[in-house]
């Protein structure tokens, strides 16, 4: 019974992973024959001086959308774990960006940040009036604003289930002890959603590697390159400049980093299968 | 922090501990953070739809919270007229041809697996689609394009779903997996006294209880897809084959001056999955906490 899964998943999953790493060592033009390359792809890519700024901006990007979001989904999370009625709608409203294409939200957002005719002039505030996409470092705050106003709900959710997991004795002992809310929170929540907050963050940071429609549509990478990330990269390097080969060096790059950052939380929290099993 | 909501609803009213004050206070913390952030969520989707409404004269003079004094659909003819409703088929087909046969053969592995607990061989396979959760599938586009050229199917619908069943797998055999764990191991082994063979189990006991987890996968992957954009831009080519994330950017691109048709084409696309949203929302809302606070 598992083997239809696993054939789909071998022929489109693993075999492009294997094959990723070959092409790396070719020279393809995306229509032509293949040829063999060596380790030139690797030596023209590892030595272009715009690298270590694409890599730069991936990790900018990854790490403070995942420090905007964290708190915030934990926070909106907690409170919608609260029974009332309206936290229930709320809930469903959060939802809603979730429901919009990442081409969708980029769309409306370049339209609405729009320095002549978005919504800062419309109603003549001086501070939205900005030329938001066009200044590299605002670029990337816009980067991140959109994406946390896409994924925050999502990662609230998972958050709220959660800490309904939590038993309430835990925190009736402690109000017994005398702890206050906010130590409840540190003292409590907190450790209790330990595997949760792996499980959110793993989620967010392997998530970022893969940001490619909304900054795709958004900025396209720019202004020139202050948003270009590693997964743009490998698109623009592939599929305008067609060189297949020092693409896929990238995409090779995106592989690890992704491994190694799944790796890394894991650890971090113990094992996440383990606590899959825990907390069912 | 809010953590008092959780709390709260445990203590019956008028036995309030220590703090009373302090935590009134919180709660007001808690509950302006859900309230801002309902208005960060709102006001974008408030925009869009008021100015979908309006024309281009209006959309350049008129505040743009106000509602359209004279509301118009000229924006969604335009849009209609431009091929949307082929762009939707698309999308519905390669949705639907993409969920249906992941969910089933996810479902599938995903009872093997639980079913075979001790299997070295399946802990194998369940191991190898774990590891699919941590790798950026997207990264390996290129080999996957290579596939589908060399399979001659570029340019092809086919060329969408393929990939697409692949790339659900992972996360539909591991929710799956959780869900039919919880399944008592009685029933299965009063079942197999009965007679019943493995598929004859995994239709009528496995399949029943796990289907909130089934909808759950479902309508998650789906999302997925049907809002999925690197892989038609990249596996196809013509007009005729766009889905709509695709086809709106397209459009966006064409119109980039005409604001309110690109925010209606915006609308429109999104409706189908507003109104299924709505109707479904329930299911997918607590199966998705379920499914993911593990």
């Amino acid at each position: 019974m598992v083997v239809p899964a696993l054939a789909m998943f071998v022929v489109f999953g693993i075999v492009p992973l294997v094959g990723v790493l070959l092409l790396s060592f070719a020279q393809w033009d995306g229509l032509g024959a293949i040829h063999t390359a060596g380790i030139s792809n690797w030596r023209t890519v590892l030595s272009d001086p715009a690298l270590p700024h694409t890599v730069l901006v991936t990790f900018e990007i990854m790490f403070l959308s995942w420090a905007v979001q964290t708190p915030l989904s934990l926070l909106l999370g907690v409170f919608l774990a609260g029974r009332q009625r309206y936290r229930a709608l709320l809930a469903v409203l959060y939802f809603v960006p979730l429901l919009l294409s990442s081409a969708a939200i980029a769309i409306t957002y370049k339209a609405l940040l729009d320095p002549n005719f978005g919504l800062g002039p419309g109603l003549h505030l001086g501070f939205l009036t900005q030329d938001w996409l066009g200044k590299g470092n605002l670029a990337v705050g816009v980067v991140i604003f959109v994406v946390s106003w896409q994924f925050i709900p999502f990662h609230s959710l998972i958050y709220q289930g959660g800490v309904r997991q939590i038993p309430t004795t835990m925190y009736e002992a402690a109000a017994i002890d005398g702890a206050g809310r906010i130590r409840q929170f540190f003292s409590i929540t907190v450790p209790q959603l330990k595997y949760t907050i792996i499980t959110s963050s793993t989620l967010m940071v392997v998530g970022s590697l893969t940001f490619f429609d909304l900054i795709f549509v958004l900025t396209a990478g720019g202004p020139g390159d202050a948003t270009r990330v590693l997964a743009l990269d490998m698109y623009k390097r592939g599929f305008q400049a067609n060189l297949m080969g020092p693409a896929s060096v990238i995409a090779v790059l995106l592989v690890v980093l992704g491994l190694i950052l799944a790796l890394v939380l894991r650890r971090l929290g113990g094992s996440t299968t383990a606590s899959q099993q825990e907390g069912a | 922090m809010a953590v008092l909501t959780s709390s709260a609803r445990t203590q019956p009213a008028g036995s309030k501990p220590v703090g009373m004050r302090r935590l009134s206070q919180l709660n007001w913390f808690g509950g302006a953070a859900g309230w801002l952030w309902l208005v960060i969520v709102l006001v974008p989707l408030y925009w869009i739809v008021v100015t979908s409404f309006k024309d281009q004269g209006a959309f350049f003079t008129q505040n743009p919270f106000a509602l359209p004094t004279d509301p118009t659909i000229e924006n969604y003819r335009l849009v209609i007229e431009s091929d949307f409703p082929r762009y939707f088929v698309n999308s519905v087909i390669v949705t639907a041809g993409t969920i249906i046969p992941a969910v089933a053969i996810s479902f599938m592995a995903a009872y093997a697996i639980v079913r075979g607990a001790g299997s070295r061989l399946l802990a194998g396979v369940n191991g190898l689609f774990l590891m699919g959760l941590a790798i950026p599938l997207q990264a390996t586009i290129i080999p996957v394009y290579l596939l589908i050229i060399r399979m001659h199917l570029y340019d092809s619908l086919l060329a969408l779903i393929l990939p697409s069943i692949a790339f659900s797998i992972p996360l539909s055999v591991l929710v799956l997996t959780n869900f039919i764990r919880d399944v008592p191991k009685e029933l299965f082994e009063s079942m197999r006294v009965d007679g019943a063979s493995e598929w004859g189990m995994l239709r009528k006991l496995a399949l029943p209880l796990t289907r909130p987890a089934l909808v759950t996968v479902s309508i998650y992957n789906g999302l997925g897809v049907w809002n999925g954009f690197l892989l038609p831009l990249i596996l196809t080519q013509s007009p005729d084959k766009r889905t709509l994330p695709l086809a709106l950017w397209t459009f966006q691109g064409q119109y980039s001056v005409n604001v309110p048709a690109v925010l209606a084409s915006v609308v429109l696309t999104t409706l189908p999955i507003v109104i299924l949203y709505a109707l479904g929302r329930r299911q997918l809302l607590s199966g998705l906490t379920a499914g993911f606070s593990r």
